[in-house]
């Protein structure tokens, strides 16, 4: 090992501190944010909660529990999420495997013809009126098939499959299996790295998204957790459960601002570090170009 | 398949399709989809050149005044749509200026770091924001940059200094919004650098060691060399994209004492099309943002294949 020399060992410091810099400025928001909601009224009105709770209680989240609206759109997501992730990677697998024998015939016009559609978008209003038309506005369905599959995602599968060694299926054929039977039980079981990031890329991006739900949707029994956030962010149609348990409500409805953040981020930040190996390597597999 | 007219082969065909067609069977409902909600939807990019009504069907609408050209000229002369146009280029500028680099400062950071435990908690951490939607990144710019109870804020009065109007002022909503931007990316965005990096042949190093060359060097001779590839495909894909830019962010960030310089086409589209009833106009901006977005995108590519750099194709 060699010896470093002072300068070295300064600047080591140097980088140690500016990442832990970096890292408090990423947390200390979310600190903020859960002091917040946990905070006492007093202490809210009074601009005394920095980045740990005072006059600690669990108010907020009891009245975030306790209210309907909140709840139905809290159960629609999770429920929405989870039917979008498994529809869209099955359609994505269908579309990535077929793609990778070289012997498909019109594989390349099928490459041409998926390449277009990530360069030249038809635009929002064209995608509004395909909707209006094909009577999919303020159907719950709105939320679930137009994003059902993204190309790039479909890439990065492709690429995936690319990497598994074409002896394994080729003996498999020559025993005679079926195209399906090697999907089945020769990819599926070697794919769940790709599987697992996909699964997170299309559960966080069905989570987070909201615009769909603003130009789609009107019927605000099917607003989406985000775009329900939205309208409590900026006051429009404002829950007001608070009011009746008796607070001033200045403090208590940015302690309940909070707390709904909270509940509306925990459930992805609960997931990812666990994915965190698996996604690195679908970025990477995204870069890489055919 | 035209080659295979000839008796033989036609047989030949009926044997790859017996054992093919599940294959075709598999890329149906994907191709199919692609078909409804990627092609079909240009159908209605023609209304961009003609005069909207709901009660015919688009094959039947009339050519719009000058050549069909009425709404790009509308689009022109329209206060709005320039404000929104300035505001795409000059948002999406500042953030290629600010937030490219970040990723890239980042991620050679984060080699340098000797401790892996370290590291490890340090890129969990940067990940992050990543994850968080534009709705609750707003959420939290206000919590913590709000004049009166945000935590900056609070600080600063503390300090005894007047506070900021960080998200209501024109000026200061560019920084936070540029900040934000970097804040959500600057770890994500690294992953791909950190891989590059990865990918770079040790022994280089070893050779620059033995040469006597310090860490800075090092970094500036074999590892910028040698993610070069990856942060000129970067560029290119963000220079391609400088017209464009989703709807999301700037969204969730606007508010009325700043849309001056907060609203983008996107949004803009959004307000005078879908709220406003102007799809004429706003389908004529749409599609112009779409061909001079793949115009962008030719040229980039163009004048790094020019320049000896691999293009993105």
């Amino acid at each position: 090992m060699k010896i470093k020399s002072n300068a070295d060992k300064a600047w080591d410091v140097v980088f140690v501190i500016v990442c832990l810099i970096v890292s408090a400025m990423c947390i200390i928001p979310m600190l903020n944010l859960l002091a917040k909601s946990l905070s006492g009224t007093d202490y809210l009105v009074r601009n005394q909660v920095y980045i740990l709770p005072k006059g600690l209680n669990f108010n907020a989240y009891t009245t975030v529990l306790k209210d309907p609206k909140y709840i139905r759109a809290f159960v629609w997501t999770v429920f929405l999420t989870a039917v979008c992730t498994i529809l869209s990677l099955t359609m994505t697998t269908l579309c990535a495997f077929p793609l990778i024998f070289e012997n498909l015939k019109g594989r390349h016009a099928i490459n041409v013809f998926i390449t277009i559609t990530m360069f030249f978008n038809a635009g929002t209003i064209p995608n509004y009126l395909l909707m209006q038309r094909l009577h999919l506005l303020s159907n719950p369905l709105v939320l679930i098939i137009p994003g059902v599959m993204s190309v790039y995602n479909m890439i990065i599968m492709r690429s995936f499959f690319y990497g598994i060694p074409d002896s394994l299926r080729e003996s498999a054929e020559i025993d005679g299996a079926t195209f399906f039977k090697i999907l089945v039980l020769i990819y599926l079981p070697l794919s769940k790295p790709v599987m697992a990031t996909l699964a997170l890329f299309y559960a966080v991006g069905r989570w987070n998204g909201y615009s769909d739900a603003l130009m789609y949707m009107r019927d605000d029994k099917f607003y989406t957790l985000q775009l329900l956030l939205y309208n409590i962010i900026n006051n429009i149609n404002q829950v007001e459960v608070a009011t009746q348990e008796g607070f001033s409500a200045p403090g208590l409805s940015a302690s309940l601002k909070a707390a709904i953040v909270m509940f509306s981020t925990v459930p992805i930040l609960c997931i990812y570090p666990f994915l965190q190996k698996y996604f690195i390597h679908g970025v990477t597999l995204g870069a890489v170009k055919e | 398949m035209a080659k295979n007219s000839g008796k033989k082969s036609k047989g030949s065909f009926g044997v790859y399709m017996k054992r093919y067609w599940q294959l075709y069977a598999m890329l149906f409902l994907p191709l199919t989809y692609l078909l409804i909600f990627k092609y079909a939807p240009m159908i209605y990019v023609q209304i961009a050149f003609k005069k909207y009504s709901l009660v015919k069907s688009v094959w039947e609408l009339p050519l719009a005044k000058n050549h069909g050209f009425e709404y790009f000229i509308q689009a022109f002369k329209n206060n709005d749509f320039k404000y929104a146009l300035r505001n795409t280029l000059t948002l999406n500028l500042l953030d290629l200026v600010f937030g490219f680099p970040a990723p890239i400062i980042f991620a050679l950071i984060l080699n340098e770091l000797c401790f892996v435990r370290f590291k490890k908690v340090v890129q969990t951490i940067a990940y992050m924001p990543h994850f968080l939607s534009w709705v609750i990144i707003y959420s939290l710019a206000l919590q913590l940059l709000a004049p009166n109870d945000g935590l900056v804020n609070m600080v600063i009065k503390d300090l005894g200094a007047e506070a900021i109007p960080f998200l209501n002022d024109e000026a200061h909503w560019i920084g936070s919004y540029i900040g934000f931007g970097i804040w959500q990316n600057f770890g994500w965005g690294s992953i791909i650098y950190l891989a590059a990096i990865a990918g770079i042949n040790p022994e280089l190093y070893e050779a620059a060691a033995v040469d006597g060359a310090g860490r800075f060097r090092k970094i500036w001779h074999i590892t910028l060399p040698g993610i070069k590839p990856t942060i000129v495909v970067l560029l290119i894909m963000s220079l391609g994209n400088i017209l464009g830019g989703g709807f999301d962010r700037p969204f969730a960030f606007q508010n009325n004492l700043v849309m001056r310089v907060a609203d983008v086409i996107a949004t803009f589209v959004y307000r005078v099309g879908i709220k406003g009833l102007q799809f004429s106009l706003t389908t004529a901006v749409g599609l112009f943002q779409s061909v001079v977005g793949v115009f962008f995108l030719l040229m980039a590519n163009f004048i790094s294949r020019k320049l000896g750099e691999r293009g993105i194709w």
